[in-house]
């Protein structure tokens, strides 16, 4: 009877490992096309670019969102800023409302319909030929724009960039452990890049082609995960995306376990309901690494994490149990016995040795991410934090999400 | 493009990983086996040295046996035999372990009974029949009281024999006893067979008693 979830142990970090390995030959095949940029980037020709700013209840960081579009290495005259407010309850409007005198903004107010409406809404006014987002709580580096718009030049078959994604200012631990997590991110989208399985175009600062829009639709619901969403249906329509990984994004993050909670519950239950809406999709060999490759991975992660917290809530119980039992047999014991550490009882199974390997790999995959967005190789306790951080509550995310699929309960925004 | 190549080539890779952490796995598990082993034959010269010692000097030279050494060893192997068998893959091997170890066990009694006996060392010994055969809570809550009262008392020896044990010895224990499988947990403390599941107190109490009956005996004989 043990020998079935030992199999079934076998063979999610069996796969586990696979998808690491997989991207560390995609990195030694590629890395000599990783390109970092220093210094001002120009360009031959500047095309006219429209970006959203979605807002909801974004008073206290929309501002400085605006002010990081103005200050952009571009041509203002060739950069529409569109700014809507989606029916806010705050005091967004009123600091919208202070931009309506530069000449390429124009602002919005509509009443609350979800981020998705928003950005059909600036979608319908932009008239350019390139149209992107920013999300209100996301600071955009000066030279992200213009680092973006080189790849449109200089590949004239993509149909959308998106940038690297960075923790903007993290304070407390919660934030440090997802700055850890975003320089993986980091990796990950510049590895999924050469892969061409981008599964996300991120809120912050994708930019598209507007025929992405006009041959496949606008943006829809997508479970609260738009960005998701529309990343898989231009995969589904075999649409090139490609990372720009040295244009940066600096975000607001989480700075609660509740927030963050939130947060990713979304993003799971979008990429679980995406993934359901999409399923056509799946290991089909005409949609490439994308359906082979990225979304099985994803799959399985869900599967692995919700299976491995299933062992440590049963082996807890165990222990509590045995505690118990003790506790019920000779009473408190308080008597401190001597406790010899002894190497013999240290766990030296194989799948210890794999887990370790996975842990390496990963932490691989940040410091390299951490180099292409800092220029520098370090190691940080922020890499512990994160392991530690998401070993324990990642599982809670992924098994609510799971649930709500199952019972039909949508996650609210935040 | 499918690069099908490249997931072959990383199936290898990821294969080829697995087989070095089970050759790992397996070598240090080897490892432990030895180091088993290895304290076990120590233990064993051990003995043979005290008996041979003992029947050299006979009573004259009490003060010359080394008594306490042994079994604080053997509780150490037992542990280690007990997490070998639920932790190491290796079946066959920690069996036979097992097998040497409840010899040992035996051979300590037999030695440890004639020099107390002779030179009046106070001591209380168990025998402890359990099964890992099948579920036994009570086995384990039995084995946690024993564990405490070994801690409360040094000179206690416990001696902890698997009822399934495959060993012309152990059979002969069981005989002698008249343990049947259908009683287990069963104790033979002095001569007194117990059988299920007794608690802390009323052990305590059984082993206070032979300590006492022993103090009044060696009393009585001066």
């Amino acid at each position: 009877m043990v020998l079935i979830p030992n199999i079934i142990f076998y063979v999610l970090i069996f796969l586990s490992v696979y998808a690491q390995v997989f991207f560390l030959v995609t990195f030694f095949e590629n890395r000599k096309k990783i390109v970092i940029r220093n210094g001002k980037t120009k360009l031959n020709k500047y095309e006219t670019v429209t970006i959203v700013v979605p807002c909801w209840n974004e008073e206290s960081t929309v501002y400085k969102t605006i002010r990081s579009l103005l200050a952009l290495n571009y041509p203002q005259d060739k950069l529409k800023i569109l700014l809507i407010d989606d029916g806010s309850t705050d005091g967004t409007w009123n600091i919208i409302r202070k931009f309506k005198k530069y000449p390429n903004i124009k602002i919005f107010q509509k009443e609350n319909g979800g981020k998705y409406t928003a950005l059909n809404l600036g979608l319908k006014h932009s008239e350019t030929s390139f149209f992107g987002a920013l999300d209100a709580d996301t600071l955009a580096d000066p030279e992200s724009l213009i680092r973006i718009m080189s790849y449109f030049e200089k590949d004239k078959s993509i149909m959308a960039v998106v940038p690297s994604v960075v923790v903007y200012n993290p304070k407390n631990l919660i934030q440090n452990a997802q700055k850890a997590e975003y320089h993986m991110g980091v990796y990950t989208k510049k590895m999924l890049s050469f892969l061409g399985a981008i599964n996300v175009t991120p809120g912050p600062l994708t930019i598209f082609r507007r025929k992405v829009f006009d041959d496949l639709g606008p943006y829809r619901h997508g479970h609260n995960t738009e960005d998701m969403e529309i990343a898989y249906r231009m995969q589904k329509n075999n649409c090139k995306i490609e990372h720009c990984n040295d244009a940066f994004v600096y975000t607001n993050t989480p700075n609660t376990i509740i927030k963050l909670y939130k947060q990713r519950l979304r993003w799971i239950y979008g990429f679980i309901n995406n993934t359901i809406d999409y399923r056509d999709v799946l290991l089909k060999k005409k949609y490439g690494n994308f359906s082979l490759f990225i979304l099985p991975t994803g799959v399985v992660s869900i599967l692995a994490i919700s299976y491995l917290f299933g062992r440590l809530v049963y082996s807890s119980i165990n222990f509590i149990y045995l505690k118990f039992i003790t506790f019920n047999t000779i009473g408190w014991n308080l008597s401190f016995k001597s406790y010899n550490f002894d190497l013999f009882f240290i766990d030296t199974s194989s799948y210890v040795f794999l887990v370790f390997l996975i842990y390496l790999l990963v932490i691989f995959g940040i410091v390299f991410g951490r180099r292409m967005s800092e220029g520098k190789w370090v190691l940080s306790f922020n890499m512990i934090y994160f392991l530690i951080v998401f070993r324990f509550l990642a599982p809670f995310w992924f098994l609510k999400a799971i649930y709500s699929t199952i019972l039909k309960r949508k996650p609210a925004w935040r | 493009m499918i690069d099908w190549k490249k997931y072959l080539i990383v199936f290898f890779i990821t294969a080829g990983l697995f087989l070095t952490a089970g050759y790992f796995s397996n070598y240090l598990g080897n490892k432990k086996i030895d180091q088993i082993k290895s304290i076990q034959d120590q233990i064993a010269i051990n003995i043979l040295s005290s008996e041979t010692q003992f029947s050299l000097l006979q009573e004259l030279s009490c003060n010359n046996v080394s008594a306490s050494i042994l079994s604080d060893e053997l509780d150490d192997i037992g542990n280690k035999l007990e997490w070998g068998q639920k932790n190491l893959g290796s079946i066959d091997e920690v069996s036979y372990l097992k097998k040497y170890y409840s010899l040992l066990q035996i051979k300590d009694y037999l030695l440890m009974k004639k020099i107390s006996a002779s030179c009046k060392i106070k001591s209380a010994f168990i025998l402890y029949f359990y099964t890992t055969a099948e579920n036994c809570s009570e086995c384990e809550r039995e084995s946690i009281v024993l564990s405490e009262l070994r801690e409360k008392y040094p000179e206690l020896r416990v001696y902890s024999f698997d009822y399934s044990t495959d060993l012309s010895v152990v059979k002969a224990l069981l005989k002698i006893y008249k343990i049947k499988d259908t009683e287990l947990p069963a104790l033979v403390l002095g001569d007194e067979l117990l059988t299920g599941f007794h608690s802390i107190d009323e052990l305590d109490a059984k082993v206070q008693k032979s300590f006492k009956l022993q103090e009044t005996k060696s009393n009585g004989n001066t």
